[in-house]
């Protein structure tokens, strides 16, 4: 019972575990490029999404900006009050790269479809392989 | 942090990444990629990291949606899984 209650009590870890594995299945198992890069997509944001979560504490804790932080400097700053900056600051950062991954992808995939005119990967191989056959 | 907002959100989350990878059309799923990451936004927003939450809104949501719809209108609609 005493494990029942852990297991429910991280729930949200659950969660992101269970869309990474989501975004992963579709990075592996679908034939359409499209589809490959959407799965990225939310493998990337999960794990964003559990970084973002590692920063929130319970019981009121609001965004890192110090109250009375002008002219008085006479109060002690309690960090139970705030949320933790440093993931938000490093989590900025990875979703810059999220999308400038996503831009390339893009990019390749324009191109493949210029030059097979086909976004399917199994129909890309086969034509590959009579190219290479002759 | 609410729990019950958190968990509602979570399981619309992953309803959302389930119908954008197994839906038939491509824009269907572009566009349900961009209400993953409006999701994920109110997530991050109610988790206390506004930053991350605007960023994640004008970039992931906007930008990306309309570089796939961009993509998708030059090439094809089509797909087979």
């Amino acid at each position: 019972m005493e494990a029942m209650d852990y297991i429910i009590s991280k729930y949200n870890y659950w969660m992101y575990i269970i869309l990474m594995m989501i975004g992963f299945y579709a990075m592996i198992a679908k034939k359409n490029l499209v589809k490959k890069i959407v799965g990225m997509n939310i493998f990337q944001t999960a794990i964003i999404l559990f970084f973002i979560s590692t920063a929130s504490k319970k019981g009121g804790a609001s965004i890192p900006i110090i109250q009375n932080g002008h002219g008085s400097a006479t109060d002690i700053i309690n960090t139970a009050h705030y949320v933790n900056p440093l993931p938000h600051v490093l989590m900025l950062t990875a979703i810059v790269v999220m999308v400038s991954t996503f831009g390339v992808a893009i990019a390749l995939l324009l191109m493949l479809y210029k030059k097979y005119n086909t976004l399917e990967e199994d129909e890309i191989i086969s034509i590959l392989k009579t190219e290479n056959g002759k | 942090m609410i729990w019950q907002l958190d968990f509602i959100l979570l399981v619309i989350v992953v309803i959302c990444a389930i119908a954008a990878i197994s839906v038939k059309d491509l824009l269907s799923s572009a566009i349900l990629l961009g209400a993953y990451s409006f999701l994920l936004c109110l997530l991050w927003t109610e988790m206390g990291a506004v930053d991350v939450a605007f960023t994640e809104a004008t970039v992931g949501a906007g930008i990306s949606t309309a570089f796939f719809i961009g993509a998708i209108y030059h090439t094809s609609r089509r797909t087979k899984d």
